[in-house]
């Protein structure tokens, strides 16, 4: 026996149970690794369970947890902190094909993949009035201002109403009014202990997105108001802000705020 | 009866029950302050940087004794310890300074996969001479003594040359770390391999032994029909764990004795409630008023 080969077994059902191995009262030791191969994958399948409930409300837990076990055979975790785990889940998702009839499961895989990074995220405090304030104050050109997004933020994209099904499966909405064909773009940030999920209007995606990439605020309104001739800024800024998905603003002129 | 010895719990754990601390009790913690002796966490569920996890084991650590508690080590791997791993250790150890470590006598990834279980080693001399090494490098790294938990196992090898008491007492002699005597993986392993639990403890060095483990364990069948347990974490303690249990503190004096639970978790009042058990074995074998709480080892 050889870890390497004792590892393959456990991923593989197929393979044979690895030489060398003993069970004291001489009985098939291959019954004994199958403690071993269930540990592995059922721990692995709970894990996905926790991470993505919604995805496993909206196929059943049977088919959740058959599609899980062919993922997690594919992609056992890269990192021992299980936190991290499941990062390919959601293109998997997009390509399995039994789960086509859902055409939104990977969108949805996504959001909860990314509630759980924003989750565990750096913590920072969200921008203040008064940070704003001194940022404006400094003189400097405002359209240059450029606002900094909490670590924990990021923003999702999709061509199905995931922020309407997601927010249906918290018992926030009434799933039957919910038009999964609807395009929505999520915004998740965890500025204090809760993770927020919100459905952004439109061109907001690609305001924060702009701003990620550390664009300045004249910057980033233009190219979401290219992409969306509806764009509010004052609106998106609001929302940002009252969600605390902002921590701090500055200026050229102000690089120290 | 042989006498009490005087066990050094070395790493200052008090000589109290402990829980698990799990995240849906944070809150519950936080506001009823249970008067328990020290709470546990695994180590790899803090390897985040940010968010509520933090936000409470912080707070909690504030008015608790903690014991840090490795699942992703690999201190069996065939393969170098992970350096990275190791680092991120050492950053948890160093923001919460937990009062103990301990990680397993198992391996639990191969090359860059992590298969997330406790799988078991040969006790033979290579694997003895490396998980040696690795104790050695995680001591050195981390600058304090661990605690090695003995495993609940379903397979035995047959490059084996020495007994599973044996190979901990060597990796403890030259290593100078201590023992975690899971008393539920003591079980499972005995009744999975066909052993006297009893006889095996005895051939334990107890007097290293720096916390206890209990738990519950599920019931399967081998091939042969004989009963095959595995290591659940989802139940109750088993009576013939605290049997077991009485039996070793008889030996060792109060323990620092953490009750694991890791699927089914109950309510933390119920945790508490199991857990008093521990505390009253322990009671009624010191005198009134002499609970020994372990200070560090100077």
């Amino acid at each position: 026996m050889n870890q390497a080969n004792f590892a393959a077994a456990l991923l593989a059902p197929d393979l044979p149970c690895p030489a060398g191995l003993r069970v004291w009262n001489g009985s098939d030791p291959a019954a004994r690794l199958a403690v071993y191969r269930n540990n592995v994958v059922s721990s692995l399948i709970d894990a996905m369970a926790d991470t993505f409930p919604v995805t496993q409300e909206l196929v059943g837990v049977e088919f959740f947890r058959a599609m899980a076990s062919v993922f997690v055979r594919q992609h056992p975790p890269r990192s021992r902190v299980l936190a991290h785990y499941g990062g390919e889940f959601a293109d998997f998702v997009d390509g399995f094909v039994p789960a086509r009839a859902v055409p939104y499961l990977g969108d949805i895989a996504r959001l909860e993949r990314a509630r759980v990074l924003a989750y565990h995220a750096a913590d920072a405090d969200p921008l203040t009035a008064e940070m704003l304030c001194v940022a404006m104050a400094s003189g400097a050109d405002l359209s240059a201002l450029q606002l900094i997004c909490h670590p924990s933020t990021s923003v999702l994209v999709s061509a199905y109403a995931i922020v309407s099904l997601w927010a249906a499966h918290q018992g926030d909405a009434d799933l039957s009014a919910v038009d999964p064909t609807e395009p929505e773009s999520a915004l998740v940030v965890r500025p204090g202990l809760d993770v927020f999920v919100l459905s952004l209007p439109p061109g907001g995606a690609r305001f924060v997105v702009a701003l990620h990439a550390g664009a300045g605020l004249a910057d980033a309104a233009g190219l979401a108001a290219g992409e969306a001739t509806d764009f509010d800024l004052p609106n998106v800024l609001a929302l940002l802000m009252r969600h605390g998905a902002l921590i701090s603003a500055r200026t050229p002129l102000s690089l120290s705020q | 009866m042989p006498a009490v010895p005087q066990v050094d719990t070395g790493l200052g754990l008090p000589a109290r029950a402990g829980v698990g601390l799990k995240p849906e009790h944070f809150r519950d913690v936080l506001e009823t302050r249970p008067d328990i002796g020290f709470f546990e966490v695994h180590a790899e569920n803090y390897m985040v940087e940010g968010g509520p996890y933090h936000h409470f084991l912080g707070r909690i650590r504030e008015h608790c004794p903690l014991s840090l508690h490795g699942v992703g080590l690999s201190i069996g791997a065939e393969g170098p310890l992970d350096e990275a791993h190791l680092d991120r250790l050492a950053a948890l150890i160093k923001r919460y300074q937990p009062v103990s470590f301990s990680e397993h006598l198992a391996w639990s990834s191969h090359g860059e996969v992590f298969l997330n279980d406790l799988l078991p080693v040969p006790y033979d001399r290579a694997t003895l001479d490396r998980v040696c090494e690795h104790v050695d490098r995680v001591q050195a790294r981390l600058q304090r003594q661990m605690l090695l938990e003995n495993p609940s196992t379903y397979l035995e090898f047959d490059a084996s040359t020495m007994d599973e008491a044996a190979f901990l007492t060597e990796v403890i002699r030259r290593t100078g770390c201590g023992l975690l005597l899971d008393l539920n993986n003591v079980h499972v392993s005995c009744v999975n391999h066909g052993r006297d639990a009893l006889a095996f403890i005895d051939n334990l060095p107890l007097d290293t032994v720096g916390e206890i483990h209990l738990a519950g364990f599920a019931i399967d069948r081998d091939a042969a029909g004989a009963p095959l347990l595995i290591d659940s974490h989802g139940s109750p303690v088993d009576e013939v764990v605290w049997g077991l249990y009485a039996a070793v503190l008889a030996r060792t004096g109060p323990m620092p004795t953490l009750l694991e639970r890791d699927t089914d978790v109950p309510s933390l009042a119920t945790l508490i409630a199991e857990s008093q058990r521990a505390e009253d074995l322990m009671s009624a074998l010191a005198e009134p008023g002499r609970r020994r709480i372990c200070g560090p080892r100077s």
